[in-house]
C-alpha cells in the first residue's frame, strides 16, 4: 500500500525516516531500510539536513523505489531556486518517486558550509503550491507541461513553538500549507502528549492527515541538546531522570517511545519515527504497540 | 639607550589633571622632566587623531589626563576619552606601534602626588619601550 | 544609510604601497554618518598612513579631501579636477558606489577603496547598525509593520515564520531577533494580524545590475 493508499484508507500510518550520510557509501542505510520495510507505509528521505553536505534525497529515495519501499522525497527551498526545484520534482517523478515533504529548510549557517549563499526563493507554502501547478499540467509561470506528476505533498508543523507567537504564526502558516494542497503533516519530535493534545484541539476540522513525530531518545545528553538547541523540542526532564536511572538504555528509550505512539493513537492519525541510526528498533516498538 | 630620555605628550584637563600638576609643582613634588603638558577643557575634546598626530610629531608616548570617574565636569568627556584612547591603541596596533604608548589615567584636582606619580609610571614604560619607531628615520 | 567599515590597516597599506602622493578622498554623505569614511575618519586614516611610511623610512604625502557625496558626479568631478597633478592615487572613504563614481569619471586614475560596504541599515544605537533594506524594488513595509522580511529574516522568507526561532531568536544567531515574531507582535498592537492571512507570495526578483531611468529629469531631454 502507497502512502497516499494507506492515508486515504484512514489507518495508522507509520513513516520512518532515514538520512543520507556525507559520501556514497549507502550500504548500511538499505540494509536498515530493509529491517523496517513492512513495517512502516513510507520512509522519509532527509534534505541535506542541518545544512550538512551529503549525499541528496531524489537519489537515495530512488534507491528505496528499487526496493519497493514508498518514499517521502525531502524537498528544502535552501538549495534550488524556482527553476531546479521544479526540475527536480519532475525528475523525482521520472524515477517513480510519488511523495514530496515540502520544507523551508535550516539556513546554511547551521550546517558544514556556513558562508554558503542561500536560496529561499520559494518557502515551504509557495513550494507546495508549486507542487500543485506541476500536478495540474503546468509549471508555476503557466507553461504547460508535456506529461504531468501527481505527486502526494506533505508539510511539517512544528507544534511545540515555545511563545504565543510562534505558535499563533506555526498555525497560520499550516493553514497556508494545507491550502496550498498539503495533504499531510509530519511533526517535530513530541514528548509531551498533554501539549500535543492541546495542539491538536487546536488543529481540529484542518483537512490533513497528522502524523506526531517521534524522535528516540539515544541519550540523556542528546535529551539536553535538544531541549538547548532544537526549537520546538522539549523533552520533559522526568522522561530524562528515566533514561539516567535505566540500567537498559537502549530498552528505555523504546519503553519511552512505546508511551507516546500509544497516545497518538488516540490523538492523531499515524507516528513519523525519526530513529536517527536506531531504524532496527522501529520492528520492536511497533510490536509492543501492536501496529 | 640607557640615557635615552623620552617625550611624553599629556592631554590635560583643566578641572582636574591640570590642577593636580599645579599642586604637585606648588607642593614640591619631584617628578620627571620628560612631559609636556597640554592643557584642554575637558578630555572628551581629544580625537584619536590628535592622540596619533602628538606621536607623528615625534612624542614617545602619549597619556590622557582626566577627571575621576564619575566626576567629569562635562558628565561624561573622561569615559569618551577612555574609548577613544582605546581606539587610538587599536589603531596603533595595525601598524606595529606598541599600544602601551598610549595610556588613560584618571585623577582629581586634589592629587597632586598621583599625577606625579603617573607622569614617573609613564616615563619608565616608555623609558623600557625605547624611543618611537617614528624616530629611527626621519626628520620631524 | 550605507553601512561601511574601514578594511585592515594591513590591507589598505597593501594597496597603496606603491604610491608616493596619495588623495585620501572621504564622503560627507552616510559613510561620515556610519563614522568609517567622513573627514574625520579621513584626517586619521591620513596620520595612520603617514606613521606606517615614517617607520619604513618611506616617503609619503598624504591629501585629506572629502566629497558631498561621492556618488554623485556633480560633487566628484569638479573637486577631482581642481586637485588634479597633486596625487598619484585615490583611496576612497566611500562605499563602493562612490568608489565606482570615481572610477568611472577617472578612467586612467588608480582608485583603492579604503572601506568594505556591509549593507543599507539603520543605527540601533551610536556604534551599531543593523542592516535594513536589501533594495529588492517592491516595498511590502505597509503590509509588514514596517519590519523588512526579505532583509531582517535571515531566509528571507515571505510567507510567515519558518519555524526555527527558539525564544524568538532566529536560528541562525541567538542575537538577533525573529523578524517574523517581531512583524507579528507589530501587527497585532495594530490590529492587522488578517494581514499574515493573505495569499502566498513568491517575490519577482530583479535583474542585477538595477537602472532607474527618470524621464522627466534627465537633462538631454530637456534641451
Amino acid at each position: 500500500m502507497s502512502l497516499r493508499e494507506a492515508c486515504e484508507s484512514g489507518k495508522f500510518v507509520v513513516t520512518a525516516e532515514v538520512a543520507p550520510g556525507k559520501g556514497t557509501d549507502v550500504e548500511h542505510l538499505l540494509k536498515d531500510a530493509a529491517i523496517i520495510k513492512d513495517r512502516v507505509d513510507a520512509i522519509n528521505v532527509t534534505d541535506l539536513q542541518s545544512s550538512v553536505m551529503r549525499l541528496g534525497s531524489m537519489a537515495f529515495c530512488h534507491l528505496l523505489t528499487d526496493m519497493g519501499i514508498d518514499p517521502v522525497f525531502q524537498v528544502t527551498c535552501r538549495d534550488r531556486n524556482c527553476l531546479a526545484l521544479q526540475s527536480d520534482l519532475l525528475s523525482a517523478w521520472a524515477l517513480g518517486i510519488r511523495n514530496v515533504l515540502a520544507l523551508t529548510g535550516d539556513h546554511p549557517k547551521l550546517g558544514d558550509h556556513p558562508t554558503a549563499r542561500p536560496v529561499f526563493e520559494l518557502d515551504s507554502v509557495t513550494l507546495l503550491d508549486v507542487i500543485g501547478k506541476l500536478n495540474s499540467g503546468v509549471d508555476m509561470v503557466g507553461n504547460e507541461l508535456k506529461g504531468a506528476p501527481d505527486l502526494f505533498p506533505g508539510a511539517v508543523v512544528n507544534p511545540g513553538a515555545d511563545n504565543e507567537a510562534a505558535m499563533d504564526l506555526q498555525i497560520m502558516k499550516m493553514e497556508k500549507k494545507i491550502e496550498a494542497g498539503a495533504k499531510f503533516f509530519q511533526t517535530q519530535g513530541v514528548y509531551d502528549l498533554d501539549a500535543f493534545e492541546k495542539f491538536m484541539k487546536r488543529i481540529e476540522g484542518f483537512k490533513a492527515k497528522v502524523f506526531g513525530g517521534i524522535i528516540l531518545l539515544k541519550s540523556v545528553g542528546m535529551a539536553r541538546f535538544m531541549n538547548k538547541n532544537v526549537a520546538g523540542v522539549f523533552v520533559p526532564e522526568p522522561l530524562i531522570q528515566e533514561i539516567k536511572d535505566a540500567e537498559d538504555k537502549v530498552q528505555a528509550s523504546m519503553n519511552i517511545a512505546v508511551r507516546l505512539v500509544k497516545g497518538m493513537k488516540d490523538l492523531c492519525d499515524g507516528v513519523h519515527m525519526m530513529t536517527l541510526g536506531w531504524e532496527s528498533k522501529i520492528p520492536g516498538i511497533l510490536d509492543e504497540v501492536g501496529l | 639607550m640607557n640615557n635615552f630620555e623620552p617625550l611624553i605628550a599629556v592631554f590635560s584637563c583643566h578641572y582636574c589633571s591640570y590642577a593636580a600638576a599645579d599642586l604637585a609643582g606648588s607642593s614640591r613634588i619631584q617628578y620627571p622632566p620628560n612631559t609636556r603638558i597640554i592643557k584642554v577643557p575637558c578630555t572628551g575634546r581629544i580625537s584619536v587623531n590628535h592622540i596619533l598626530r602628538a606621536l607623528e610629531c615625534g612624542a614617545d608616548g602619549v597619556y590622557v589626563a582626566g577627571c575621576l570617574e564619575g566626576t567629569c565636569h562635562f558628565v561624561s568627556g573622561n569615559f569618551k576619552a577612555k574609548q577613544r584612547v582605546q581606539s587610538a591603541k587599536s589603531l596603533l596596533g595595525e601598524i606595529n606601534i606598541e599600544p602601551e604608548r598610549v595610556q588613560m589615567y584618571f585623577m582629581s584636582a586634589a592629587e597632586g602626588s598621583k599625577f606625579a606619580n603617573v607622569a614617573k609610571e609613564m616615563t619608565e614604560t616608555i623609558k623600557e619601550l625605547g624611543p618611537s619607531p617614528l624616530k629611527g628615520t626621519n626628520t620631524q | 544609510m550605507i553601512v561601511a567599515e574601514r578594511k585592515p590597516m594591513e590591507e589598505i597599506l597593501a594597496e597603496i604601497e606603491d604610491f608616493q602622493k596619495i588623495l585620501v578622498l572621504g564622503c560627507k554623505g552616510c559613510t561620515t554618518v556610519c563614522c568609517s569614511g567622513g573627514p574625520k575618519e579621513v584626517e586619521t586614516l591620513s596620520t595612520l598612513i603617514r606613521m606606517d611610511r615614517k617607520q619604513k623610512g618611506k616617503e609619503v604625502e598624504t591629501l585629506e579631501a572629502s566629497t558631498e557625496l561621492q556618488c554623485e558626479p556633480e560633487s566628484v568631478k569638479p573637486m577631482l579636477e581642481n586637485l588634479a597633478n597633486q596625487y598619484d592615487v585615490v583611496l576612497s572613504m566611500a562605499c563602493g558606489a562612490g568608489v565606482q563614481t570615481v572610477a568611472k569619471l577617472f578612467p586612467d586614475q588608480r582608485v583603492f577603496p579604503a572601506l568594505n560596504t556591509n549593507f543599507t541599515g539603520m543605527a540601533e544605537e551610536h556604534g551599531v547598525w543593523t542592516e535594513a533594506c536589501l533594495a529588492c524594488g517592491d516595498c511590502i513595509l505597509g503590509k509588514t509593520a514596517g519590519i523588512c522580511p526579505v532583509t531582517r529574516c535571515a531566509k528571507g522568507l515571505l510567507n510567515g515564520a519558518c519555524g526555527g526561532a527558539s525564544e524568538g531568536k532566529c536560528e541562525v544567531s541567538k542575537d538577533r531577533p525573529c523578524a517574523w515574531q517581531e512583524i507579528y507582535h507589530g501587527l497585532k498592537r495594530l490590529n492587522l494580524l488578517h494581514y499574515l492571512k493573505e495569499k502566498p507570495q513568491v517575490k519577482a526578483w530583479p535583474i542585477h545590475p538595477g537602472k532607474v531611468v527618470r524621464e522627466d529629469l534627465r537633462q538631454e531631454k530637456a534641451t
